[in-house]
């Protein structure tokens, strides 16, 4: 039952998203039927789940919004811009009832009555929040208790221990004579008179008698009619209804009369044959134990093959068993021709339980068991590197039987890592879709004119990276529209639309993915940033700082400008959290800002958590990684290249560009002079905004595939470095922060503690 | 002799509720996820009854119980329809269609096993 909860409530969160998606193309202007059809199913999907888990707030509210959007598929209610917008804040309720129903908590009664009343009032039709759904849906728990169903009819239709015609009559049982006359449709829509009669026996005692007297000539007779009728005489302790209920499904496919009391008498038999049904239903089953009578005419057993054939798929059987004459005229008489062309049941079954019942074309799999995958990938990278190292060790020739077996097998680890990675990766839609009811919400609240627009919503993504994105990427999004947006009025006195713009964008950029946060509105206000961070004691009132750098004090715990401006954006939250959450995911947060023409924040985060490839380096004896996806080149700089830039910083020229030379050495702390250059290598660095920077390391030792092994768990977070890994000899080595190295370098301090501390 | 079921529904938790009351009855369940895959499983599998909702994206529930009509391999199989509409209109086009019987839902386990032994040989 949890289970299915869950099921139920994972598909809600999926239908909510095709609702809020479906109803903002409809927003849009899109008239695409099958996006109203779309919508409608969400809505309707989800009430029909929560009238099985007895949701009553959940069903009325469905149901009201049911309404009205039928209004909309039927076209008899236009999607002007006031009913998308009701519509849409319909489904914000009915995310929220969702919500409450799964996770408890109170609802806000107040704007779900008043949605509903908006509901109504669109539809016509007075149906308020408490309003009944007009059908009638019982509230009665899906319990699930087992159902002990054992139904031996299934398997052995021999039912007749309840048609003993001597059976004594129950002392308040009632006799009913129905009169059952199937028309074709009953036959074509695959009803069953056979069927019928044997629930009709279960009720009681019944006399079936069959009327084959309407059967027609063989030239007459028409393969889909239908010529046979039945009077039932049966003597039950159940009412009317009951009896009536199994008439259910075929009522208007037929006549039937249903007399309370033995209105026919034997005299009023039809002129067809007597029939028991036990021995009708025997044969039905194929069970020819005894010829059904001997010295019955021809015609008599062509009626009962007749009945056979109706009744089953198991008509080959039973024709087989008739003498040959009146076979011909049965199968002609058969209401279903192809009936017998079905394949008998045994057989049928036979297939169906040689194959897995599987035709969905995805599978859920439990998160676990991927990552158990994902960590097993990494222990044979891990192996595979170690193994390669070995035969290196052992001096063996690269073409070597062993070396090119190997060659193989690294090229299948790759492949086998990539195919559980992909098994990870999804969309970023999964987010990007939520935020469109935040905005709104924001909007509101802050009176401020809103538009967002996403772009890229198919980029895939490591799933934990995509769920640990949905903070911070909300509190960017409240960020820009409080902070980043000006007022309707300020915009137009600006000369801008009044309406603010908020572009979300995602896109995969050399092996990472890159999302932007980008707004139209006023940009950072540097002078405030400044006065903020002077007050708060986070900058020296004297400190000569770049626009950069004041954009990204931002980022500097403390810095929250939340309580002095409003509570949209703040809840406790500051940029530094943001930040964090991102560094945590070994991602980068960068901002660039114009005043007058907006500010973006730029995400840029790895596509996966679990691997990446890395250029193995030696600095100062030490083994780091550098990874591969922020090298451009490596280069071995010649001595006339350096030049002194004041102070103990160098630059590098390539290319007549001056670049940054950065000795990883001495900002890790490993050496406290400078190395040579000209003894050792550069790798110029593209850090965020797309800066380039040259690392000095001593040598490289080459490039490898590496599995990320944290060290936040055991060591907390160590500045400079982003993780960590085991070579292919077994030794840790330590993975590089390449932006976090070139931030430090830049702000000028020789001690690397401080300049981490100001960084991070 | 395990009958095999077939449900169509494009819900999810439809389909496991009816999953797990079926498979408790004893009975064979095949999945499909809206009219055209059920057509698509019907092409090599066999179902003794079939159990379809109406509402379903590309083919729905109608169009489907048209279609296996049609089909001269599964035209005999009775097609109970799942729906939550209990108006007297939906239940007459999906009588025209060919539908063998109806189950309105909520369903509840006990009444849904009723309804398939009420149109199963």
């Amino acid at each position: 039952m949890d289970s299915l909860r869950q099921i139920f409530f994972q598909e809600c969160e999926e239908q909510l998203a095709e609702l809020e998606s479906g109803l903002l193309e409809i927003e849009g202007g899109s008239e695409d039927p099958e996006i109203v059809n779309a919508v409608f199913r969400a809505v309707h999907s989800i009430k029909g789940g929560a009238g099985a888990f007895a949701l009553e707030d959940l069903v009325r509210f469905a149901h009201v919004f049911e309404t009205v959007l039928d209004e909309v598929r039927k076209g008899r209610l236009s999607t002007a811009s006031p009913v998308t917008e009701t519509l849409l804040r319909a489904a914000d309720v009915l995310a929220d009832l969702v919500r409450v129903a799964r996770d408890g908590g109170n609802v806000n009664e107040e704007r779900i009555h008043t949605s509903a009343d908006e509901l109504a009032a669109l539809s016509g039709a007075p149906i308020g929040a408490n309003a009944e759904p007009e059908e009638e849906v019982s509230f009665e728990d899906f319990g699930f208790t087992p159902v002990a169903m054992d139904f031996p009819v299934f398997d052995d239709i021999a039912v007749v221990d309840t048609v003993s015609v001597e059976a004594e009559a129950e002392p308040d049982a009632t006799t009913y004579t129905i009169s059952f006359r199937p028309h074709p449709g009953l036959y074509t829509n695959a009803n069953e008179p056979v069927v019928l009669l044997r629930e009709l026996s279960r009720l009681g005692d019944a006399q079936i008698v069959c009327d084959t007297s309407t059967i027609p000539t063989l030239e007459e007779l028409e393969a889909e009619g239908s010529y046979l009728a039945w009077t039932i005489t049966l003597t039950t302790t159940h009412e009317e209804d009951d009896v009536r209920s199994i008439f259910e499904f075929v009522d208007g496919d037929c006549d039937l009369e249903i007399i309370t009391g033995n209105a026919a008498s034997s005299n009023d038999e039809p002129a067809g044959v007597d029939d028991d049904i036990a021995a009708l239903l025997a044969r039905v089953r194929g069970e020819f134990t005894e010829p059904v009578d001997e010295s019955a005419s021809p015609a008599a057993s062509a009626a009962d093959v007749v009945v056979g054939l109706a009744g089953s798929a198991t008509a080959e059987t039973a024709a087989a068993a008739i003498p040959s004459t009146p076979i011909i005229e049965a199968e002609a008489a058969k209401p279903t021709p192809e009936a017998a062309k079905t394949p008998p049941p045994a057989k049928a079954e036979k297939a169906a339980g040689s194959e897995a019942p599987s035709t969905n074309q995805t599978i859920r799999v439990d998160l676990d068991r991927v990552d158990r995958l994902m960590n097993l990938v990494g222990e044979l990278v891990i192996n595979q590197a170690m193994l390669s190292q070995r035969l290196t060790d052992a001096g063996l020739a690269r073409d070597s039987e062993f070396a090119t077996g190997l060659d193989e097998f690294e090229q299948l680890t790759h492949d086998i890592q990539e195919g559980v990675m992909a098994i990870r990766a999804q969309p970023v839609k999964s987010v990007f879709q939520r935020m469109p009811r935040l905005v709104r919400e924001v909007a509101a609240i802050t009176g401020k004119k809103v538009r967002l627009v996403t772009e890229g919503e198919d980029t895939e993504v490591d799933k934990t990276v995509i769920e640990r994105l949905a903070d911070p990427l909300t509190h960017m999004i409240r960020n820009a529209i409080d902070h980043g947006l000006e007022s309707p009025e300020k915009r137009l006195a600006a000369g801008k639309r009044e309406e603010g713009l908020v572009r979300l964008s995602a896109s995969h950029r050399s092996g990472r993915i890159v999302i932007d946060i980008a707004d139209d509105g006023a940009g950072i206000n540097r002078q405030r940033v400044r006065a903020i961070a002077e007050e708060k004691g986070l900058i020296q009132p004297n400190a000569q700082l770049t626009d950069e750098e004041v954009d990204n004090l931002i980022f500097l715990p403390g810095f929250s400008t939340a309580s002095t401006v409003s509570d949209i954006s703040g809840r406790g939250v500051g940029m530094d959290v943001v930040k964090k959450s991102i560094q945590a995911l070994g991602g980068r947060v960068s901002i660039t800002s114009r005043p007058g023409e907006g500010s973006t924040f730029t995400l840029s985060l790895p596509l996966t958590l679990a691997v990446l490839y890395g250029m193995v380096v030696t600095v100062a004896e030490q083994t780091l990684v550098v990874p591969l996806t922020s090298i451009v080149e490596t280069l071995k700089p010649k001595a006339g290249d350096i030049h002194g830039f004041g102070g103990d910083s160098r630059v590098i020229s390539m290319r007549n560009n001056f670049l940054p030379l950065i000795d990883v050495g001495r900002e890790l702390g490993y050496r406290s002079q400078p190395a040579d250059p000209g003894a050792g290598v550069a790798l110029l660095v593209e850090s965020d905004g797309g800066a380039h920077s040259a690392l000095m390391v001593d040598a490289i030792q080459g490039q490898r595939q590496i599995v990320i092994k944290s060290l936040e768990e055991n060591y907390g977070r160590v500045p400079g470095v982003a993780a960590a890994t085991i070579l292919g000899d077994g030794r840790v080595a330590l993975i590089l922060d390449v932006d976090a190295i070139v931030a430090a370098s830049r702000t000028g301090a020789s001690n690397s503690e401080t300049a981490f501390a100001l960084a991070g | 002799m395990t009958k095999t079921i077939l449900t169509v529904d494009d819900s999810r938790t439809m389909r496991e509720m009816l999953l797990l009351a079926l498979q408790e009855a004893g009975f064979n369940v095949l999945q499909a996820e809206d009219g055209m895959m059920g057509l698509e499983v019907l092409k090599d599998r066999q179902a003794d009854v079939i159990i379809t909702d109406i509402n379903m994206p590309r083919l729905d529930g109608f169009g489907f119980i048209e279609h296996v009509r049609r089909d001269s391999t599964h035209r005999a199989v009775p097609i109970l329809v799942l729906t939550t509409e209990s108006d007297a209109e939906k239940k007459s086009r999906a009588r025209s269609a060919g539908a063998t019987g109806w189950i309105v839902k909520p369903f509840h386990p006990v009444k849904l096993v009723d309804a398939i032994r009420r149109v199963s040989a």
